[in-house]
């Protein structure tokens, strides 16, 4: 197959997988904006930075309002991150690979993408949200649906999962990175109202205050949550899952092309590290500084993997 | 009254039509009204669209499908087939001589300036011989009809002519939606093209290629208008898509970057216009081929189709010559008719086309699309005048020819079946045989009248079916 491919199967499902994330973000803060018990929409600053895009955002807008930041999230083609810029990207990259997807998981992509467009074209209403919240939900579902019923586990199908997990396991540690210090036991009022409220929204951005209960206790504490999230490998969208998911990717790369290269070690090492930690010691030694190295070895392990595979041209 | 193709003036259906129209008078309208949206349906969620340039909203749009097919019996289509068949056999063997010996001009058949200051001529070609001896390998012929048995060709698309993917999805399209009407005709297949498509690319192969060719479809990628078909032909065909980022020139080869390092291709579908081919050669800006393409080429490494410089041979300059072209290769009389074509680059003709204005269709030697055309029977006054300015200024770059009376075939709207004028494009495959794909694209101009069929002004397509009888 093309390097090129490669690079676009990867990037279609980056972008799929962050056109979802950032659903689920609007989806938390909304939350949050209607739990919220003093005057200040300080909620939205942390979702725009969770998504990586405060510093842009400000740029262009003088305040931070419930209203413009979800419309920023949504819908603003500046932002390459918003839902409708995700969409129109992985939909792009979908169309240059056309030959590499089944018409099912391509049609899913199309339509997800006219679909939204048209739903997008204008600003929405805040009683229109849940709606498109739950569309948009529903239509990458519908991709991702499509794809593991009709597509063949080769290595397009590797190259695609690698570049869901890698995209995931990003911005799950972002998340946890922007909210880093209501976890740490010096700042929190273990068991105040505002704590809870703070962890709930954690959890609530990446779908899992409903799991959480189901595997440990009913009240949250803060290093269970980290633990959930960073270290357990059930919990599908933890940092340990994604890796799990990226090295069982990466080994079949491995045994079809008959080589182990500096990725799959890179790769391998990080899954080791995951498996290996305890959350205390996390905790103990600084989430942030674990999170921040965290997140410079998953862009390593990408760009390796983007060599190794030739996506681009030297 | 213009031709219709499916009913007399009688309002009795001709042979091929008796059995679609009967089946058509057993429908309600507003059904088949319900299967044309559900038509557009399938096409929308497939994709099948194509880019406007310079229309920033709705970049991408739908080429209307109409459901009535376009229907040609066996006997029509077997003059046709013969037709295109000796012309496109012409056209290889004027590229040959064109590039070689240029018999035809020695034997003042053809005026030696019109080839050699003509930008579709290139020099770079003169002494190539590409693998097989074949320079143009797909052939999209523009035909239009007047009249019983009477056709004419209107352009011979020699370069990279599109539109077979919509002959394709057309058909699918319409099997889906009325597999009763399959039942009740005998349809030659079209379905085939892609494997043929293959095959026929495969057969080209450079000598020095041993083993199973390697194929690659090139595209200047999906901002192309005609992106979609890229991507399907290669599907289709199972080969890969490749832009001219993937490639380059390794050990004499050109080869593509795959995952595994890079691997050498034998045969080159390529999309991409000449000047953008090879920066070494054509235009130094392009980054849409490959940088030392045309070496291999000559060293005879690699099979590019179409050759290079066929344009030369659809030239609008070059079409007024076809008749004589063919003579002079095939030893034979033109089994299809040309248009009567004016020359403007001719002081005598230029008078009369700027006196019979009104009567003629003008168009650019070098454009497509229908831009910057005249249609001389729709325009204003104002329109010819402007026009007249424009011709007088550049002759040599207009032809005109008299406006023909185009056949109709019915479309669907609201009240029924109403006339509207179409021509068609039959795709040919040219390697060490000739082979014609029985069908092709029917285009069709949607506003009532009109004669511009193009997809770019408005125009429509249909499903063409070659009857077996």
């Amino acid at each position: 197959m093309l390097g090129r491919t490669a690079n676009g199967l990867f990037w279609m499902f980056r972008y799929i997988e962050r056109a979802e994330n950032t659903a689920r973000l609007i989806d938390a803060g909304l939350r949050m904006s209607l739990t919220r018990m003093h005057g200040h929409e300080e909620e939205w600053e942390s979702v725009l930075r969770s998504s990586g895009v405060f510093s842009a955002y400000s740029a262009s807008n003088a305040e931070v309002t419930g209203a413009d930041a979800v419309n920023y999230l949504l819908r603003d083609k500046s932002n390459p991150s918003s839902i409708l810029s995700a969409i129109e990207a992985a939909r792009n990259n979908g169309r240059m690979v056309r030959t590499a997807l089944t018409r099912e998981a391509w049609e899913a992509t199309n339509e997800c993408y006219l679909d939204i467009k048209a739903q997008l074209a204008r600003k929405v209403s805040g009683a229109d949200m849940p709606e498109i919240i739950n569309n948009i939900k529903q239509r990458t579902g519908l991709i991702r649906g499509a794809f593991h019923g009709t597509m063949l586990r080769n290595e397009l199908y590797n190259f695609s999962r690698i570049g869901t997990f890698i995209e995931r396991a990003d911005n799950t540690s972002r998340i946890l990175d922007v909210k880093y210090y209501v976890l740490l036991p010096a700042v929190s009022y273990v068991g105040s109202s505002l704590d809870n409220v703070q962890w709930e929204s954690i959890l609530r951005s990446v779908s899992a205050h409903r799991s959480y209960g189901w595997v440990y206790d009913d009240d949250y504490k803060p290093s269970n949550i980290a633990d959930f999230l960073i270290l357990n490998g059930r919990m599908p969208r933890s940092l340990a899952y994604c890796y799990d998911k990226i090295n069982a990717n990466l080994s079949y790369l491995e045994r079809e092309y008959g080589e182990r290269t500096s990725c799959h070690e890179t790769a391998a090492a990080t899954q080791g590290m995951l498996r290996e930690r305890e959350i205390q010691s996390i905790m103990d030694s600084g989430l942030h500084e674990f999170l921040q190295d965290f997140i410079s070895q998953n862009s390593r392990v990408a760009a390796e993997i983007a060599d190794v595979y030739r996506f681009y041209q030297d | 009254m213009p031709f219709d193709e499916m009913l007399t003036s009688d309002n009795l259906p001709r042979a091929p039509y008796k059995g679609y129209f009967n089946w058509h008078s057993e429908q309600k309208t507003s059904d088949l009204i319900k299967k044309s949206r559900d038509a557009e349906n399938i096409f929308r969620k497939t994709g099948i669209t194509f880019a406007v340039y310079g229309k920033e909203d709705s970049s991408e749009r739908l080429i209307p499908f109409d459901i009535v097919p376009r229907i040609i019996s066996g006997s029509e289509w077997r003059k046709l087939a013969q037709g295109i068949e000796q012309r496109v056999m012409a056209l290889n063997a004027f590229l040959d001589d064109i590039y070689h010996k240029q018999e035809i001009i020695k034997a003042g058949r053809v005026p030696r300036a019109l080839i050699e200051k003509n930008d579709a001529f290139l020099p770079e070609m003169i002494g190539m011989r590409p693998p097989g001896g074949v320079y143009t390998h797909i052939i999209g012929t523009d035909i239009v009809r007047t009249g019983e048995g009477e056709f004419y060709v209107l352009e011979d698309n020699a370069r990279t002519p599109s539109g077979v993917s919509y002959m394709l999805e057309n058909r699918e399209t319409m099997m889906q939606m009325f597999p009763e009407l399959f039942h009740l005709n005998k349809v030659r297949p079209v379905e085939n093209y892609p494997k043929l498509l293959r095959q026929s690319l495969a057969a080209v192969a450079p000598p020095g290629c041993t083993g199973k060719p390697r194929i690659a479809v090139l595209t200047p990628g999906i901002f192309n208008s005609a992106f979609y078909e890229h991507a399907y032909l290669a599907d289709q065909m199972g080969v890969e898509l490749v832009e001219g980022s993937d490639l380059r020139v390794i050990n004499g080869k050109v080869a593509m970057r795959t995952t595994r390092g890079y691997e050498a291709i034998d045969v080159l579908y390529r999309r991409v216009d000449d000047d953008y081919l090879d920066p070494l050669s054509f235009r130094p800006d392009s980054t849409l081929g490959v940088p030392g393409i045309m070496d291999v080429y000559r060293a005879g490494n690699i099979t590019i189709a179409n050759a290079p410089g066929t344009g030369i041979a659809d030239d609008k300059a070059i079409y007024s010559y076809m008749p004589d072209i063919v003579e002079f290769y095939t030893g034979q009389k033109p089994i299809l008719e040309n248009v009567p074509t004016y020359r403007c680059s001719e002081p005598d003709t230029l008078q009369y086309v700027l006196e019979h204005l009104a009567e003629l269709v003008v168009k650019e030697v070098h454009g497509s699309g229908g831009y910057g055309m005249l249609v001389g029977p729709a325009a204003s006054k104002r329109e010819c005048t402007e026009f007249a300015a424009k011709l007088k200024a550049r002759p040599g770059n207009y032809i005109a020819q008299p406006t023909l009376s185009l056949s109709t075939v019915p479309i669907l709207v609201k009240k029924g079946l109403a006339p509207r004028h179409v021509d068609l494009r039959p795709f040919v495959l040219v390697s060490n045989k000739v082979q014609i794909i029985p069908g092709g694209l029917t285009r069709v101009a949607l506003k009532e009248g009109s004669l511009v069929v193009n997809s770019s002004q408005g125009g429509g397509t249909k499903d063409t079916w070659v009857l077996e009888d």
